[in-house]
């Protein structure tokens, strides 16, 4: 993988995505007209104030939901409607299977693949090391805690070797030392298999911590506002928070969330008023 | 042993120990109901002499068609109304209801239609059991989580790969329950149609001795179709158990 910062490796060319109406609802439109170019080898990261389309963002990228509007590329081939080889997605809830071991959940991609199963032992026992989690291979989820299901996930996504990794909110369920022990594990990550990471998070640190982008949304329909470069190392880990320049663009992400996460909430708050007075 | 084991054992020794005093000091008339141990001694005499070798052959095998006409019937109907949303919509409230037609009812029409014979008791029986299973499928389907449909998703699966590989096994817990069900009525409306209108199988030789005033016989099979039916549901209840222990709750 090229660490080449011009190549791009996904892209959304005025992409909107309209919801269509529900019975007793109105379409809502979630997202854009955006545009966006992901470099090769970058991690960028979305933030947004809540139900501004971020992970609407990451439907269409991946290409689980196609654009109302506009198109979206992987490595310059148009996405329609399913997700191509080279892309991982790790979601926010706890998506391992729990009638597989830890092994059999980070084999399942490999497997469906048809591949020989003795590659299919040394990718799986690869990933399952990289995570931690060699002593909980013959393990079920159940057994394991919330943070340990969700790398069980990333080994998942990890073992079938992706070009451009799309995390929807990874951490989010779990608290704030493990955040960011798993924030330095995924950097480790980004940094070994030289992969594109997108990473939709509502937390401003981590998203400064850990990219090299960060995009930040405006309220329903989510546009990007700004896109902030950090201009972080390639090593860096979770020490950089002591940095700074660490604090100046937390506050500068800040600045420019806080009046779209007022407006968010009035959205919000209306909308419940308009369904409480239906 | 668990508390809850505890209890149960404590409350089935002192049922059965109370009712096996009561009849034998005579406050229990043998004419109204026998001992417990009289019941275990009846089943051995029966089983032993070979004599209902043909009624059960009859019984159980009627129950292994209709149990698994029920089951995989069930099932194949639940996921096709899972599959349409208009179909759900038009059926919920008709499965809702479904358990208070009183289906014993049908069993002369179905002996009209079907003839004497096993024929209608399996219908009659796959009737009772079939409902349980759609039930149960829908049940379980409908709470399959969406993140691991995504999942599937994005690793390409094939409509019959992700009903395969990622949903069937999702909803297996709601499915056994299903099969459980679905087995128990069964069981209940072979032996039921038996009872009321057919000329050999174990619901016959009940109401036979019935009919005779034999409660020694009568009393013992009863116990034995309850042994049965106990030994079939607690075995499907461990594999549940198992299962949920090892997937937790989720």
């Amino acid at each position: 993988m090229t660490d080449d910062k011009t190549a791009v490796a996904a892209e959304l060319v005025g992409v909107t995505r309209v919801y269509p109406a529900r019975a007793g609802h109105a379409p809502v439109h979630a997202l854009g007209p955006l545009d966006l170019k992901l470099h090769r080898g970058e991690f960028f990261s979305v933030v947004g104030p809540s139900g501004c389309g971020k992970s609407t963002l990451l439907d269409v990228l991946s290409g689980l939901a196609p654009p109302t509007e506009g198109k979206a590329f992987f490595e310059g081939r148009p996405l329609n409607d399913t997700v191509p080889d080279g892309i991982g997605v790790v979601f926010q809830e706890d998506a391992s299977f729990p009638w597989l071991t830890v092994f059999d959940n980070v084999a399942f991609g490999l497997r469906r693949k048809g591949m020989e199963a003795g590659e299919v032992r040394r990718r799986v026992d690869y990933a399952i090391n990289f995570m931690g989690l060699k002593a909980f291979a013959t393990a079920y989820p159940a057994q394991l805690s919330g943070g340990m299901r969700q790398r069980v996930c990333i080994a998942r996504t990890l073992v079938m070797e992706p070009r451009l990794i799309l995390l929807d909110e990874p951490f989010g369920a779990l608290d704030q030392q493990t955040r960011l022990l798993m924030g330095d594990e995924l950097l480790r990550l980004w940094r070994e298999t030289g992969a594109t990471v997108m990473l939709i998070t509502h937390a401003l640190d981590e998203a400064n911590l850990l990219s090299d982008r960060i995009g930040v949304m405006s309220a329903r329909p989510g546009i990007f506002i700004d896109v902030v470069e950090t201009g972080w190392s390639r090593d860096r880990d979770s020490t950089l928070a002591a940095d700074a320049r660490f604090g100046l663009v937390s506050n500068r992400l800040w600045s420019m969330l806080r009046s779209e996460s007022m407006r968010a909430m009035g959205q919000q708050t209306g909308e419940r008023a308009a369904e409480a007075a239906e | 042993m668990n508390p809850a084991t505890v209890i149960r054992t404590l409350v089935i020794i002192g049922i059965v120990g109370g009712l096996e005093l009561a009849c034998r000091t005579g406050a229990l008339p043998h004419t109204v109901i026998i001992a417990p141990s009289a019941m275990v001694a009846s089943i051995i005499e029966t089983l032993s002499s070979g004599e209902l070798n043909g009624d059960m052959r009859q019984t159980f095998g009627a129950v292994a068609v209709a149990a698994t006409l029920a089951i995989c019937g069930g099932f194949v109907l639940g996921f096709l109304i899972h599959m349409s949303p208009r179909l759900r919509r038009a059926i919920d409230p008709l499965l809702g209801a479904y358990y208070a037609i009183p289906h014993v009812a049908f069993y002369p029409v179905l002996i009209v239609i079907f003839g004497l014979g096993a024929g209608p008791l399996i219908v009659l029986a796959t009737m009772l059991g079939i409902v349980a299973m759609i039930i149960a499928t829908l049940g379980g389907l409908d709470r399959v989580p969406r993140v691991l449909l995504r999942t599937a998703k994005v690793h390409g699966l094939s409509p019959s790969q992700e009903l395969f590989l990622v949903r069937l096994p999702a909803a297996t817990p709601h499915l056994l329950s299903g099969v459980k069900l679905a087995f128990s009525y069964s069981f209940i409306g072979v032996v039921a149609g038996e009872f009321i209108l057919s000329t050999a199988g174990v619901g016959h030789a009940i109401a036979f001795s019935y009919d005779n005033f034999d409660n020694y016989r009568m009393y013992g099979l009863i116990l034995f179709i309850i042994g049965f039916v106990v030994v079939v549901n607690t075995t499907i209840l461990f594999w549940e158990r198992r299962m949920v222990a090892r997937r937790g709750t989720r």
